[in-house]
């Protein structure tokens, strides 16, 4: 694959750059370049999947140094779906911002795409204080663009959303730091194989930091109780970045499935599947709660705010079965729940902006300009994201289920899905009925100057429903791409074989914890943190 | 030294979370700053303790002290500097635009409510 690997990365990275030095006085170009920038990515991410999908995982050492010393990027069939949706979402919002949102702040597409950066970067990265880093640019460009635009209730908002993931960053620290004092490697691969030979007595140390890791993913991926920042947050943030942010929510749910089934899950020894028993109840109860803030929720972002919460919990559910079934069938509905997201955003902020002063409160008011497109488009979304046919939300569920027929716990999770579903449906019910149906029985019509067709963001609130359609459609051949990622998720040899060479692998398999003395354990670890102890 | 430097970390931490546990916006920025403090000072024994050894390869060496937490402590101090003078600015864009520094955002309660914060 060449350096195509890290074109997702570079790309942006010289693109915001281009774009701050070189055109931050003309919007238009600011425009082109973010567009083509984005475009570029698209194309790329096709080339790494259709790449990916005819070969196993590959390595891209930077800076030519060997694993584990060195920084990779790993590009396997999961990273190189995770950055072609990342790149599709965001040529979408890119293309909604470029009528108006871009001018009502500073330097948006630079941070646009400083963000994508970031997020390609986490996507690809094999290497967890890598990881970190990403993580950072990500959420340093998501603070600026969070903040775009400012207004006083965006800034409260974005104080906390702030200092939560400031909190966020030192937690991960500790955990890395943890993770690194007793294993001596920050490799994913590398722990995979290291993470078996922890001895007794070091294992308390490594769990802790193993769940304090887990910990500070759930904060990106708002599962219950660390999911508080994320309603303020996306409904105070402008609606692009709110529609970008679905996929944050992502990163988090990646990157607990990415460390808990490769360096703590089935060859982890004592520490197989480490997450999985926290992972469910948390999971389950976001699901829930998530679902009951869409029934309770007075204004339309806070209702879409609560339904991403909800379906990162159904999400959550099918990733901590950590069965291949269920892994395939996650994976499907984070695709779906990502573009469902980012759709109900975009519309919302359509319907907000010919409401005049009701905006987004859902009580009746007259009718408003384009109520009928929108309309439409708002049944759609509302749809998928409920889970209802004939949309992806309904494929995505029906999957979850089925996979979750052989678990332990299946009565809990069909019982919560499916009256979670109901109470989806009956919110957003409510939501629609009030926004177009009632206002058609009142007099006069909202005027806000909004009455020429906005073609830019119908496009691209469009294209997300479309792309749900196509979901739906071309169901079977994604599925089949994402059974073959379950299983080369559940395959870590193929992983550790491709990062650290065909050796490691046959020197991971060969060492069982039970043929293993305390002893070699200890020569192990303690070559592995090379020079360190005194 | 193990005892003074965990015990340092301890009192670090524990500061940082009371203080990033008050109403205004000023204590919770300063118990930012000394949970990272902590965290870096907990990143770098996590290489273990180790006292005037090099980090890097010497002829004359007889044993090395871990370089790897010494450049992530770098990393981590460069990103959270950075931060704390972002979360600063923006709590003084937020005092001068909503005019209180609770970090929920409400206004100033009367002493007769009872609120001390």
């Amino acid at each position: 694959m060449g350096h195509w690997m890290i074109v997702p990365i570079v790309l942006p990275a010289i693109m915001a750059a281009l774009i701050v030095l070189a055109v931050r006085h003309d919007i238009v170009l600011q425009r082109v370049f973010s567009i083509a920038a984005t475009v570029a990515m698209v194309a790329v991410a096709v080339a790494l999947v259709v790449y990916a999908s005819g070969h196993g995982p590959e390595m891209y050492a930077l800076g030519a140094w060997p694993a584990p010393f060195g920084i990779v990027l790993v590009l396997d069939r999961l990273s190189a779906m995770m950055v072609l949706l990342t790149s599709v979402l965001g040529l979408g919002v890119v293309v909604y911002a470029s009528s108006q949102w871009d001018k009502r702040g500073k330097h948006f597409h630079a941070l646009f795409q400083f963000q994508l950066m970031g997020i390609n970067g986490a996507f690809l990265t094999g290497d967890v204080f890598n990881l970190f880093v990403f993580f950072e640019v990500l959420l340093i460009a998501s603070y600026g663009l969070m903040l775009h635009g400012a207004g006083a209730e965006r800034l409260k908002a974005g104080v906390q959303y702030v200092v939560v993931n400031l909190t966020g960053s030192a937690l991960f620290l500790i955990g890395v730091g943890l993770i690194y004092g007793v294993t001596g490697t920050l490799n994913m691969a590398d722990l995979a194989v290291k993470v078996p030979l922890v001895t007794e007595g070091d294992q308390a140390l490594l769990r802790a930091g193993a769940l304090i890791l887990l910990l500070v993913f759930a904060v990106k991926a708002a599962l219950v109780p660390i999911h508080f920042w994320l309603p303020g947050t996306y409904a105070n943030a402008p609606a692009p970045v709110a529609a970008l942010f679905a996929i944050m929510t992502k990163v988090g749910a990646y990157s607990i499935l990415r460390v808990y089934s490769l360096a703590f899950g089935e060859g982890a020894g004592d520490m197989a599947w480490l997450a999985a028993p926290y992972l469910m109840p948390a999971a389950l109860v976001t699901l829930a709660l998530g679902m009951t803030g869409v029934l309770a929720a007075k204004r339309l972002n806070g209702l879409i705010a609560f339904a991403v919460i909800g379906s990162m919990g159904t999400l959550l559910i099918a990733i901590s079965l950590f069965t291949p079934d269920a892994m395939s069938a996650g994976l499907y509905y984070l695709l779906h729940s990502t573009f469902a997201g980012a759709a109900l955003f975009l519309i919302g902020d359509l319907i907000m902006a010919r409401r005049g002063e009701q905006g987004d409160h859902l009580r009746t008011a007259p009718g408003f300009h384009q109520s009928g497109l929108l309309a439409v488009l708002f049944f759609g979304a509302a749809i998928a994201m409920a889970g209802m046919p004939p949309l992806s939300g309904f494929v995505g569920k029906l999957l979850i289920l089925d996979a979750a027929r052989e678990s332990d716990l299946a009565v809990w999770i069909w019982s919560v899905i499916l009256v979670t579903s109901l109470m989806c449906i009956v919110g957003f019910g409510r939501a629609g009925s009030v926004l177009f149906w009632k206002s058609a029985s009142v007099e006069g019509q909202i005027e806000t100057g909004e009455t020429e067709w906005p073609v830019l963001p119908i496009v691209a609130a469009g294209g997300m429903v479309a792309a749900m359609v196509a979901l739906t459609v071309f169901a079977a051949p994604i599925v089949g791409y994402l059974d073959a990622t379950a299983a080369q998720i559940f395959d870590t040899s193929g992983y550790i074989g491709a990062v650290l060479g065909p050796d490691a692998v046959t020197a991971s398999d060969g060492l069982s914890i039970s043929e293993m003395t305390g002893v070699e354990a200890e020569t192990d670890t303690s070559e592995a943190a090379a020079g360190s102890g005194q | 030294m193990e005892f003074l430097v965990a015990s340092s970390i301890g009192i670090l931490c524990a500061s940082g979370v009371y203080l990033m546990l008050r109403g205004r916006t000023f204590p919770v920025v300063v118990g930012l700053a000394l949970l990272t403090y902590a965290v870096n000072v907990f990143l770098l024994a996590m290489g273990r303790l180790a006292i005037d050894l090099p980090p890097i390869l010497s002829p004359d060496a007889t044993a090395y002290t871990d370089p790897l937490p010494q450049a992530l402590v770098l990393t981590a101090i460069v990103i959270s500097f950075g931060m704390t003078a972002l979360v600063v600015v923006l709590a003084l864009r937020t005092y001068l635009e909503i005019g209180n520094d609770h970090i929920d955002g409400l206004p100033d309660r009367t002493p007769e409510s009872g609120d001390k914060n």
